[in-house]
């Protein structure tokens, strides 16, 4: 988002901005209002239906809320956070941090390893991480539920964010190879001759160069994990279930259910916002180094 | 050889020994293994044997996969999905990248739609099920529909009928005069069966007609209805209400020869009708106020057999709405990278704006117009929690994909060796964009 701020401005206009001029800028301007509204209005109107009542949601749709704001209460917000919702949001957390840290971890390690040093079959491993990057997490369902199974893990969180990690791993250590690839090879080569060892150079070097590559990508993974539904629904059971299994439970009954359903969704959603309005930026780098490069 | 590839050849003679490489690979070797690697090895294995995994059933799974007709059609909504969503979701990044660098509040245009991008499936789906509701005074979507078709849809009295007489009959959905009326004579006309939310709050009491001028016919339609059975069926009781808006015709030889509205009162004049003349009240003024549409529903949009259903393109609509933002921003980007030289030389060369964007911009963006492009069709093949979430139950026959029949047939029916066949059905289908991965990688490295 910030790379068009240097054509935003009314000197350097962008090619194509001159063929909207002939459009007609008014035109524009309307069409873009149009659908910014479309983009907009249906996440507010879950923030107005988990705000009312379900009998005045029964009656009603949320829009009269412009002329009925009195409407509004934070009922049903407290009568959810009385079921034991609170403990499917920790085990949410419980999953997402471990998961986000150890990915990070490893793959930095292996992207390492790939990055800065030889050994057989070197290249060939990192395009089968390449190629792992797309493999469906569906492939892995049912082996390793009946691994789970043998070894007696299976419900657990550490099951859960076992799995998580492994199908995390190759895009971040694509991700932080390319990173690492880029560090200047004199800062390394004079850390080496200094007698430094490997684990030295990457814990007190590379680690700490690469933070912005980092940034990109615990975001990524935190919001891949936390917004995570199937991967929930085969590993975890009611006592390890996140916040997007609880809710999913709920779903069958949508239209009685829809008091419990609102909030709850909404509630989910409030930690990735966060992220994303105040990392927006380390959001866009990692999404177009996954992507472009 | 660009000088990313070079630099680890260069510190080789400094690097360690390739036991530490491995060391340090080991966590990411071990958790890809047999997390990753190891389940592809034995779903391969497991999609060749029965339900339970004693038998062995050779490519048995695989048949019933491409045979059966509730597989065979979750193939087909996948397809559909390949063939809908990665192109909107590519033309409108494109269409919105352009008209971003147009106006004053980009960033905030961008951070809207950018938005969704952040949020899970399963909430994007929650969001949508409400915009979804079936009811247009719940459902933002056939709220706004019906809005917009009610100046087009009169309000309609669904149900009605004509009170049980000689007089009138209904037919072909229309209320009808069984005898011609004769002019002079009021015409009574009725109704029963309306039910209160269908009344119109202009109703006013009905009031038998004066005459029509110039020999017309003139009668009442009204609500013949009196609260607690009061009243004379037929006659025009005091507490009860006409019928206003109601579109009456005089009809001779088959042939309309007038037509009118009823007043508030119920009346109505139709003037200029010699002699005697059938009085209809057409069916236009029975059927139900526009509604707006049935989004969940599993109504075919083409042909039954071709498998697209109105719930899919509803999904298909949501998924949109999640992943525009991400077209929207690599293409942003792109653009923000072409050279402006070349585009200048085009427009002093005497090129108009469209040519420019279509000959120069276009190609030159190509190369992440494909990257977009191919994600989504990943992305699509492997769309799992929008349908799950959207999709009612009753419904989701209709709207199932195969991502989704492989966890229900999995994990609901407990067949691991079909689940296993969609399993690696679906990887089959992501594997040319692997190749496709490595191939650019290749490419990029050397």
């Amino acid at each position: 988002m910030t790379a068009h701020a240097d054509h935003a401005g009314a000197v350097r206009r962008g090619p194509v901005g001159r063929l909207a001029d002939a459009v007609g800028g008014g035109l524009a301007q309307a069409v873009m209002l149009l659908i910014g509204l479309f983009w907009l209005v249906p996440t507010l109107g879950l923030l107005v239906v988990s705000l009312r009542d379900e009998s005045v949601n029964a009656a009603e749709g949320w829009w009269t809320v412009f002329t009925k704001p009195a409407q509004l209460t934070i009922d049903s917000y407290s009568s959810l956070l009385a079921t034991g919702f609170t403990a499917s949001f920790w085990n949410t957390v419980l999953i997402t941090v471990p998961t986000t840290v150890l990915v990070i971890g490893i793959a930095a390690m292996a992207a390492y390893a790939f990055a800065w040093m030889t050994f057989p079959g070197r290249d060939v491993l990192f395009l089968v991480v390449v190629a792992l990057m797309i493999v469906p997490v569906q492939i892995a369902l049912i082996p390793i539920a009946a691994l789970y199974g043998q070894l007696g893990v299976f419900g657990s969180i550490s099951g859960v964010v076992l799995f998580h990690i492994a199908f995390g791993l190759p895009f971040a250590i694509f991700l932080l190879r390319n990173f690492f690839a880029g560090i200047p090879a004199s800062l390394l080569e004079a850390a080496r001759m200094d007698g430094s060892s490997e684990w030295r150079i990457f814990a007190t070097i590379v680690f700490p160069l690469a933070k912005p590559a980092i940034a990109s990508l615990g975001i990524f993974q935190f919001l891949w994990v936390w917004n995570d539904l199937l991967i929930a629904l085969v590993f975890a059971d009611t006592d390890s279930q996140p916040m997007t299994k609880a809710l999913q439970s709920e779903m069958r009954q949508f239209g009685t259910n829809v008091d419990i359903i609102a909030p709850g969704a909404f509630l989910s959603l409030l930690v990735p916002l966060a992220l994303f309005f105040a990392f927006q930026r380390y959001f866009v780098q990692g999404m177009m180094a996954g992507s472009v490069k | 050889m660009t000088e990313r590839s070079k630099k680890p050849a260069r510190v080789r003679r400094l690097g360690p020994g390739p036991l530490v490489g491995l060391l340090f690979l080991l966590p990411a070797a071990v958790l890809l293994g047999v997390w990753v690697v190891y389940p592809i090895v034995y779903s391969v294995v497991r999609s060749l044997f029965d339900a339970p995994g004693t038998g062995f059933v050779g490519l048995s799974n695989y048949g019933t996969l491409l045979g059966d007709d509730t597989t065979l059609y979750t193939i087909i909504h996948n397809l559909w999905w390949v063939v809908l969503a990665p192109v909107v979701v590519t033309v409108l990044g494109l269409v919105f990248a352009v008209l971003t660098e147009r106006i004053r509040w980009a960033t905030a245009f961008k951070l809207i739609v950018f938005m969704p991008m952040a949020i899970s499936l399963m909430a994007a789906g929650v969001i949508f099920r409400l915009v979804y509701e079936q009811a247009p005074d719940r459902g933002v979507a056939n709220a706004v529909l019906t809005t917009v078709a009610s100046p087009f849809s009169s309000e309609g009295y669904p149900d009605a009928r004509p009170r049980e007489s000689d007089a009138l009959t209904s037919r072909d959905g229309a209320i009808v005069t069984t005898a011609p009326a004769q002019p002079g004579q009021p015409v009574l006309i009725p109704i029963v069966g309306i039910k209160q939310q269908n009344m119109p709050e202009t109703a006013r009491p009905a009031a038998p007609a004066a005459p029509a001028q110039g020999g017309g016919l003139a009668g009442t339609v009204w609500f013949d209805f009196s609260p607690g059975g009061q009243g004379t069926s037929g006659q025009i009781d005091a507490p009860e209400r006409g019928l206003p808006g109601m579109t009456v015709e005089a009809v001779q030889d088959g042939r309309v020869v007038a037509s009118a509205t009823t007043a508030d009162d119920g009346t109505f004049s139709l003037q200029g009708v010699n002699g005697p003349a059938e009085v209809r009240l057409p069916k236009e003024n029975f059927s139900a106020a526009y509604s707006g549409v049935n989004w969940l529903g599993p109504a075919p949009v083409f042909a039954p057999e071709l498998g697209l259903s109105i719930v899919t393109l509803s999904i298909v609509m949501a998924f949109v709405w999640v992943w525009a933002g991400f077209a929207m921003v690599l293409i942003a980007a792109g653009l923000a990278a072409i050279p402006r030289d070349a585009l200048e030389a085009a427009r002093i060369d005497g090129a108009s704006e469209w040519q420019v964007f279509k000959k120069i911009t276009v190609p030159l963006l190509s190369p992440v117009l494909v990257v977009v492009f191919v994600t989504m069709i990943i992305n699509t093949l492997k769309v799992f929690d929008l349908v799950y979430i959207i999709a009612p139950p009753s419904v989701q026959p209709q709207a199932n994909v195969i991502a989704l029949e492989m966890w229900r047939v999995s994990f609901a029916e407990g067949d691991q060796g079909l689940g296993s066949a969609l399993a690696i059905f679906l990887l089959l289908l992501v594997l040319p964009f692997m190749i496709m991965n490595i191939r650019r990688f290749r490419r990029e490295a050397s």
